[in-house]
């Protein structure tokens, strides 16, 4: 099977040709190993980095975005924000303080300073 | 609650009235079904004040004119609304049109209007240099000014509430029963308000009004109004407001100037089913650029920032309805107030008044009245210096929220507590220009947000772009 | 009246790296207003990923870039006002700002103008119909959900496919909207591939193209569109409209350098770019004066913003004060919009050139020349007008240049 893709990882869009016979992936049109890593996910088990934001609980009207440290199951993004909107954290936050430790396979880490 | 006064629709001639009562010991109350004041055809028109050339002499309309520019101008001085004595123009473009040029004239001559004269296209060009060459000929009129409609209304029902007028917002009238106690005023939430007198100044629904208080006898015809705002780019383009010949319609398109520096160009005189169908239209707008063009071929249309539509109560004989009830005492009409109801506003609050009193009510005036109202955006005007100082006194001053607009966070909260108080983010936008600039609160719009959700105490779900159902927000992310 | 060596206007991505910039090539007498609470820019409500990977070679989200640079700027003690607004800036460079305090009145030997852009209106549109709650222009909506934490509507159209407008589209679909779709007038979506891919094709949400919204419904919230079909003018094709119920309307549908200051100042404006005319240093025609990042030109990608800035900040360190004379001259030739700098002072340390293609291609070569003289090409598989270009003429390329040099684009099989 034959698939078009447009490689997501960087803002240069590589058109991708992925062909996928029993289990194995051959890629072209990649300018980057990355594409080539990205087209064999796309085609066996689709990731995306998630990011939203968390309540900060201590702070009026102050939200602290945040990411997932590693990209999760393309079908979980919904669930990763639903899991993050029953949490709040307490300020002062730092970029990189993990708010938890396992949601849907991914540590979640603040992407922003909350003094 | 008992008031001697009850005025329905707080428009700019409610409120005008509301004003000039509250010179009087009495008890008075303004009623407005919207969230705030001026919401109907007091905060979309021209913000004209006419010259008095152009109504039928021995009509109400011109007996006001030419009374009301004079007490016009003093009042805005008095409330310190932005209002310039700009002067207009009536241009033709053919001889027809130059003849009715002379026709104007000599109106205004009957009508008392002094000043007019008749200029050459060439000589209205030096003057007024972006005017069309097609131009042949103008009516000038130098005591024809500009103001801001809107803020006017806000000043007055402020001045009035300063002065002891109580103001009754979101107080949609269902009913009116005329009784032993006076006239029962009922809201669509059940709230009721009695007068003993009840003037009827409810705009575009003034037929209506008078319907529920036993004495519909006339119906209005609303026509919208669609008019652009271009950038302050283009606001050179002209000094004077332009204004085509009149017809039967209205005054024509015209391209004015606006006290802000804006430029304005419309209305289209559109007849409209009801008094809310404030759309504007494809046809509308390509008929305002077209004919705008026609009296300044350079302006940009490109440069609008915001276009609207306003809908004008008029009525059959084309006159204002100022008058006592033949059926009902003690009801006064203020109906069909279309143009040049706001250059008369004053003038009709002052007949209004003696109307009033020929039906009884008693005018004592009040030891001392306050007639003046300090200007929210006074702090724009002021030298650096006087702003630094007054920047350590009120530090909320020093604060910019809206940047295209530089208004600060102490005109903002000022807004939203001097009377009457500003509850929605159109409200704040009507007082202070916060919003109205290039952006269109792009940038300043969650910021007010915020200042209304804390002053006002609500949470930020509750605020309005303009009273209830107009939630900017549906809530917090859940 | 107080002294400094540069003021920055503007504490974004640009005025950051600018500020790092000329720190760094000696100049430590910098000052940066801020008119938010905190420095970062709009950056801080870009909480989504991709941003860094040219500049910094590792994927960040808007706000961890913003606190790469914030962490350089505390570094080097760089003195940052936060909450003042600058009012005006005059071609003596003297500014004027104004914060809780009072007004700020500073004395600059170089000022750096880097105060971002601006979201098109719905005013500048003239869409016809009500004026309802619920029409945002997309980074209105972005802070709103990002930054206060409040959901804007539960079902929306997209008039537009700039970035923001894609990137809301899949942020409101994670936060539980619906979105009903994205209306594009041109036949050609203005953003970025990726972001077509990850933001409207993983939520299936479609993207029309050569299709607008021409008329806005309810009276006090929105409750719903009509969107029509344009023909080659971007006039709605009768018997395409469609009514889409809806209580959100996000316009995504262009950016504006916001440059009030730069007038006022009485700087140049290039009325294609709607940003300043500047040199290879982004000087502008007022000596000492300079521009970077969004008040320039728009970018779609915050790297080269930072770049730019770095650029004008190490320019502004080492201020010459030739601003008269001009080398060479830039022009666009076909299939280019604009080319950035205009001017050229010097043909000793070559030049960078950016520049937007009118419309999108395919396999294309850019062609840099001299009057009949080809100074330089670059092949590129395709461009588009989402994504701007760059050129790298080298030194020895313009040793002999006489000027104007043009670039052009041919279309190649």
């Amino acid at each position: 099977m034959k698939r078009q893709l447009t490689c997501i990882i960087c803002p240069r869009g590589c058109a991708l040709e992925a062909t996928v016979q029993d289990g194995q992936v051959t890629v072209t049109g990649n300018a980057c190993q990355r594409g080539a890593e990205y087209a064999v996910s796309e085609c066996l088990h689709p990731v995306r980095t998630v990011t939203t934001i968390v309540k900060v609980a201590n702070r009026e009207n102050t939200m602290v975005s945040v990411k997932t440290e590693t990209p999760v199951p393309k079908e979980s993004m919904a669930e990763v924000v639903a899991a993050l909107r029953k949490l709040s954290v307490a300020a002062p936050v730092a970029v990189g303080d993990v708010i938890a430790e396992n949601v849907c396979g991914s540590r979640i880490v603040a992407t922003k300073d909350i003094t | 609650m008992k008031f001697d006064v009850v005025i329905v629709g707080a428009g700019v001639t409610g409120a005008m009235l509301a004003r000039n009562l509250s010179r009087y010991q009495l008890s008075v109350c303004l009623l407005e079904k919207e969230n705030d004041v001026a919401m109907g055809a007091s905060k979309a028109n021209s913000g004209i004040v006419h010259g008095g050339y152009d109504p039928e002499p021995g009509t109400m309309k011109a007996l006001l004119n030419t009374r009301g520019v004079a007490l016009l101008y003093r009042a805005a001085e008095e409330l310190n609304v932005p209002c310039i004595r700009n002067g207009s123009m009536v241009c033709a473009f053919s001889q027809a049109e130059e003849a009715h040029l002379e026709a104007l004239l000599r109106r205004g001559a009957e009508n008392n209007i002094s000043g007019l004269s008749i200029l050459s296209g060439d000589e209205a060009r030096k003057i007024e240099p972006h005017l069309s060459g097609e131009v042949t000929k103008v009516l000038h009129v130098p005591n024809a000014g500009i103001i801001s409609p809107y803020e006017l209304t806000i000043a007055a029902v402020g001045n009035a509430m300063d002065n002891g007028v109580s103001l009754c917002r979101n107080f949609a009238v269902s009913a009116i029963a005329k009784t032993e106690e006076g006239f029962v005023v009922t809201a669509e939430s059940g709230e009721t308000v009695t007068g003993s007198y009840l003037v009827n100044c409810a705009g575009g629904n003034a037929d209506k009004i008078a319907a529920l208080a036993g004495d519909g006898f006339f119906t209005l015809i609303p026509r919208a109004g669609e008019y652009m705002l271009l950038d302050k780019a283009e606001g050179y383009k002209a000094k004077h407001t332009l204004f085509q010949c009149p017809s039967e319609k209205g005054k024509g398109i015209l391209v004015s100037p606006t006290v802000h520096g804006n430029l304005l160009i419309g209305p289209t005189a559109i007849p409209v089913e009801t008094e809310n169908s404030r759309d504007t239209t494809p046809e509308g707008l390509a008929e305002v650029v077209e004919l705008s063009l026609r009296t300044v071929p350079s302006v940009d249309t490109r440069q609008v920032i915001t276009s609207f539509t306003g809908v004008r109560a008029s009525e059959k004989s084309g006159d204002f309805i100022l008058q006592e009830s033949k059926t009902v005492p003690g009801l006064i009409h203020a109906a069909a107030i279309d143009s040049p109801g706001l250059t008369c506003c004053v003038a009709i609050a002052e007949c209004l008044t003696a109307l009033l009193a020929q039906a009884g009510l008693s005018l004592q005036e009040k030891e001392s009245w306050d007639g003046t109202r300090e200007d929210i955006c006074a702090f724009r005007e002021m030298k650096d210096s006087e702003k630094d100082a007054y920047i350590k006194e009120n530090p909320a001053y020093g604060k910019i929220v809206c940047r295209c607009e530089t208004v600060s966070e102490g005109e903002i909260l000022r807004a939203i507590h001097q009377n009457p108080g500003a509850r929605d983010i159109d409200g704040v936008k009507r007082r202070t220009r916060s919003g109205m600039g290039r952006c269109q609160g792009g940038f300043c719009g969650p910021y007010i947000m915020q200042l209304l959700s804390r002053e006002l105490g609500i949470p930020m779900e509750q605020v309005t772009k303009s009273g209830e159902g107009s939630q900017m927000l549906i809530g917090e992310l859940n | 009246m107080t002294n400094h060596d540069i003021v920055v206007v503007g504490g974004g991505p640009a005025g950051m790296a600018a500020a790092v910039a000329a720190y760094d090539a000696g100049c430590t007498d910098v000052v940066i207003l801020e008119r938010e609470p905190s420095i970062g820019g709009i950056l801080m409500q870009c909480i989504h990923n991709g941003f860094g990977l040219h500049k910094l070679g590792q994927e960040l989200t808007g706000p961890e870039y913003a606190a790469v640079y914030a962490k350089e700027v505390a570094k080097r003690g760089i003195k940052v006002y936060t909450e003042t607004t600058v009012t005006k800036v005059t071609e003596e460079k003297e500014i004027t700002a104004q914060n809780r305090e009072g007004i700020l009145k500073i004395k600059a030997k170089a000022v750096i103008l880097a105060m971002g852009c601006r979201e098109r209106s719905r005013g500048a549109l003239n869409i016809c119909g009500s004026r309802p709650a619920g029409v945002y222009s997309a980074g209105t909506a972005q802070k709103l959900v990002n930054c206060f934490g409040y959901q804007v509507g539960k079902k929306a159209v997209i008039l537009g496919s700039g970035d923001i407008g894609l990137i809301m589209a899949r942020r409101m679909s994670l936060e539980g909207a619906k979105v009903e779709a994205v209306c594009e007038v041109m036949p050609y979506s203005g953003g970025l591939t990726r972001n077509i891919v990850q933001c409207l094709e993983d939520f299936g949400i479609p993207l029309y193209l050569s299709t607008t919204v021409v008329r806005i419904h309810g009276e006090k919230r929105l409750e719903g569109v009509t969107i029509a079909q344009v023909d080659e003018k971007r006039q709605p094709v009768e018997g395409t409209q469609r009514y889409i119920p809806c209580d959100t309307l996000l316009l995504s549908v262009g950016l504006i350098p916001e440059n009030e200051l730069t007038r006022l100042a009485g700087i140049p404006i290039d009325p294609i770019t709607n940003g300043a005319i500047v040199d290879e240093n982004c000087q502008t025609a007022v000596p000492g004066i300079f521009a970077c990042g969004n008040v320039l030109q728009v970018h779609d990608l915050v790297d080269y913003v930072s770049e730019e800035a770095e650029r004008a900040g190490r320019a502004a360190a080492c201020l010459t004060t030739d601003t008269q004379s001009i080398a060479l001259e830039t022009k666009a030739g076909y299939g280019v919009r604009y080319v950035i700098p205009q001017v050229i002072r010097s043909r000793e340390a070559g030049a960078e050139l950016f520049l937007r293609v009118t419309a999108p291609f395919g396999k294309v070569r850019f062609v840099v020349t001299d009057g009949e003289k080809v100074l330089h090409t670059a092949k590129r598989l395709k461009a588009a007008p989402g994504e701007m270009e760059k050129l790298t003429l080298k030194p020895e390329m313009l040793k002999a240049a006489t000027g104007p040099i043009t670039v052009s684009l041919e279309v190649m099989a």
